[in-house]
């Protein structure tokens, strides 16, 4: 499962090695039994919702987390997957990523209730250090044997944190101070304090932790590389893949006399 | 049309029943008959016969048979796990169909009526339509959504709209407003067994309405294709174009139009995306005269593609009149009922418009 570093990274630079060939970009990555990404926040929870249920249909015990942020707890189409899933006993796991901003707006500005992790209402709900590595594999892990023992839906509520601006466009530092960032980079960042956490319990030593640290910067950098020179896909693929079986006898094109034609290349993973 | 109020409204129909199987082209070997909501009743059972991926779900679809009657038995025949009630949460459960049918089902979608797919419009455009190109061909949306669309009768503003334009207008959709009984179950066939988000476009006035039916569409087997027009009615001095129930006022008006000599060639669309262009082309290379007919408005609407189309290809040289759009008039439907009779094109507007543009009095 999973997408691998130079799948992301291409797919952020749009060029060919990416998950999605490039044509789906950051907001829209797909891989084995990952349903992307999606630019509409909050779309993809009733997507989650369903692909949970086509697990039901299918009697397999397999479940569905359907990640969420705190900007898009509000949308009301949420709420109504909430109602359906819980009617319905779907095996979801709704994660609302709450990291106190929506783009830029903060959470106390957004939402009359900020306790998100409760407005599941009749779905129950778990509120989650998302800092603490250990408390995440915990928490999904007691979600996971919940939904597969049949008890319908569960709602997780991730605490965690933003670096960075929402976007390329926004810088993050107008609406929050430089302090307020370098003090949860400090004291709560998760890798940091889980590497700490291995340390101390003698699981490994700083030296080895050091080498592979760097062994992970040094496959980064070669992908980042790689991912910046990469090509592009063809211009042909412009019009491939608008349909798993096109009709249309050519997809038109700028003017009425650029006849393009249609190719499926994709073989889709869900079939 | 269903009313049957009065004898002679009765002597009407019945009329234009025998009158309209003359005007058939699909070979009919028995005299068997279907209404349109049978059609899709058993086109919906026997694809969920064959395919145990295939599931209803809407609202009202399961204990109540259907808003209109459309799923009449099949939630006896299949239970709740593929006939699925919803509550009145559009987006959320055409969120969930799509969802489903990236994960490999086969659900159908039904909106009461297309006018309630506004709520829900960003899951079939931006979750069902996009989603095969945004993954690069990884994960394909075989789901169908259908339901009544367009004008019915006195239900006013808000459940009155044509969705055809908006729908027809986005890649990665496919979309057929069929109009015959052996339309509608073809299509619904074919729309389901398709690998692409289809959209179907039902009609209200039509779901009564009983066609004349061949034995080849009684098989388990058939199936329309999705982009291939049909020629209801051959003719020579003009061709009318029309989808949906739009098509039946065409016949009606190439009747009345052939008592004085007119023949109208009749086109009807039975897909709006893809259009069949070829068609429509061919025909007016023959004719040399094109109207399209619609109920929905006029801006935009599938007349003003099928004229942009028209302009673009080979059988502009071939026109002796510009091309005419007879369409729903450009306002929000009244509920005053001379009112919305007057908002819709009757067989007696198209047989004006024929009539000016052959400059014949």
């Amino acid at each position: 499962m999973g997408v691998p570093q130079l799948g992301v990274l291409s797919e952020l630079t749009g060029r060919q090695s990416g998950c999605a060939r490039g044509k789906g970009g950051s907001m829209h990555m797909y891989g084995k039994n990952f349903y992307g990404g999606n630019g509409i926040v909050g779309a993809q929870v009733p997507l989650g919702v369903g692909i949970a249920l086509a697990s039901k249909y299918s009697g397999s015990d397999g479940v569905c987390i359907a990640l969420y942020g705190d900007g898009a707890a509000n949308q009301g189409q949420v709420y109504e997957v909430y109602n359906m899933a819980k009617l319905w006993d779907v095996p979801c796991i709704f994660v609302c990523e709450n990291n106190g901003y929506g783009m830029g707006t903060s959470v106390e500005r957004a939402s009359a209730s900020t306790a998100y992790y409760t407005r599941g209402d009749y779905v129950p709900g778990i509120w989650v250090d998302g800092m603490d590595v250990l408390a995440v594999r915990e928490a999904a892990r007691y979600s996971v044997d919940y939904c597969t023992s049949g008890k319908g839906p569960i709602l997780l509520e991730m605490a965690t944190y933003r670096y960075s601006g929402h976007s390329m466009s926004d810088p993050g530092t107008s609406y929050r101070t430089r302090e307020e960032i370098q003090e949860v980079r400090q004291t709560r960042d998760p890798v940091t304090s889980f590497k700490e956490k291995i340390i101390a319990a003698e699981l490994a030593t700083a030296e080895e932790m050091k080498n592979l640290e760097n062994k992970i910067r040094a496959a980064v950098d070669e992908n980042v590389k790689k991912a910046k020179s990469d090509k592009e896909i063809g211009l042909e693929e412009l019009v491939t893949d608008i349909y798993a079986d096109s009709k249309e006898e050519y997809i038109r094109g700028i003017t009425p006399w650029d006849r393009l034609e249609h190719k499926t290349l994709g073989m889709a993973v869900n079939v | 049309m269903v009313t049957l109020s009065t004898g002679s409204v009765i002597l009407v129909n019945v009329a234009k029943f025998l009158t309209r199987r003359a005007f058939s082209t699909s070979r009919i070997v028995e005299a068997q008959q279907m209404t349109v909501r049978d059609a899709l009743n058993t086109g919906l059972d026997e694809e969920m016969e064959r395919d145990e991926r295939v599931f209803l779900l809407g609202e009202e679809v399961a204990m109540y048979d259907g808003a209109y009657k459309i799923s009449r038995g099949l939630w006896k025949k299949y239970g709740d796990k593929r006939v699925i009630d919803t509550p009145i949460t559009e987006m959320g459960f055409a969120g969930i169909a799509v969802g489903a049918a990236m994960a490999g089902l086969r659900p159908v979608c039904e909106f009461m009526t297309f006018n309630f797919s506004m709520q829900a419009i960003d899951q079939v455009i931006n979750s069902a339509a996009k989603t095969f190109y945004m993954s690069a061909g990884k994960v394909n949306v075989p789901i169908v959504f259908r339901g009544p669309n367009g004008a019915a009768a006195g239900v006013a503003a808000q459940h009155s709209q044509c969705f055809g334009a908006w729908y027809s207008h986005c890649p990665g959709l496919k979309v057929v407003s069929p109009y015959t009984a052996e339309d509608h179950k073809g299509l619904i066939k074919a729309a389901i067994r398709d690998p692409d988000p289809v959209v179907v476009l039902e009609n209200e006035i039509l779901y009564g309405v009983a066609f004349p039916v061949s034995d080849e569409a009684m098989s388990k087997d058939f199936l329309v294709p999705i982009g291939k027009a049909k020629i209801e009615r051959p003719g020579s001095h003009i061709t009318l174009v029309a989808h949906s129930r739009a098509v039946e006022l065409s016949l009606d008006a190439a009747k009345e139009l052939a008592g004085e000599g007119i023949e109208c060639e009749v086109i009807n669309l039975r897909s709006i995306r893809p259009l069949d262009e070829e068609t429509i082309v061919k025909s007016v290379i023959k004719t040399n005269h094109l109207i399209t007919v619609e109920q929905g408005w006029p801006q935009c609407g599938i007349g003003s593609e099928v004229c942009a189309r028209i302009m673009e290809s080979e059988a502009f040289y071939h026109l002796d009149a510009p091309v005419i759009r007879v369409t729903g008039v450009d306002a929000p439907m009244p509920y005053t009922k001379s009112l919305e009779l007057a908002a819709l094109p009757q067989p007696h507007d198209i047989v004006r418009a024929v009539k000016r543009v052959l400059n014949v009095k």
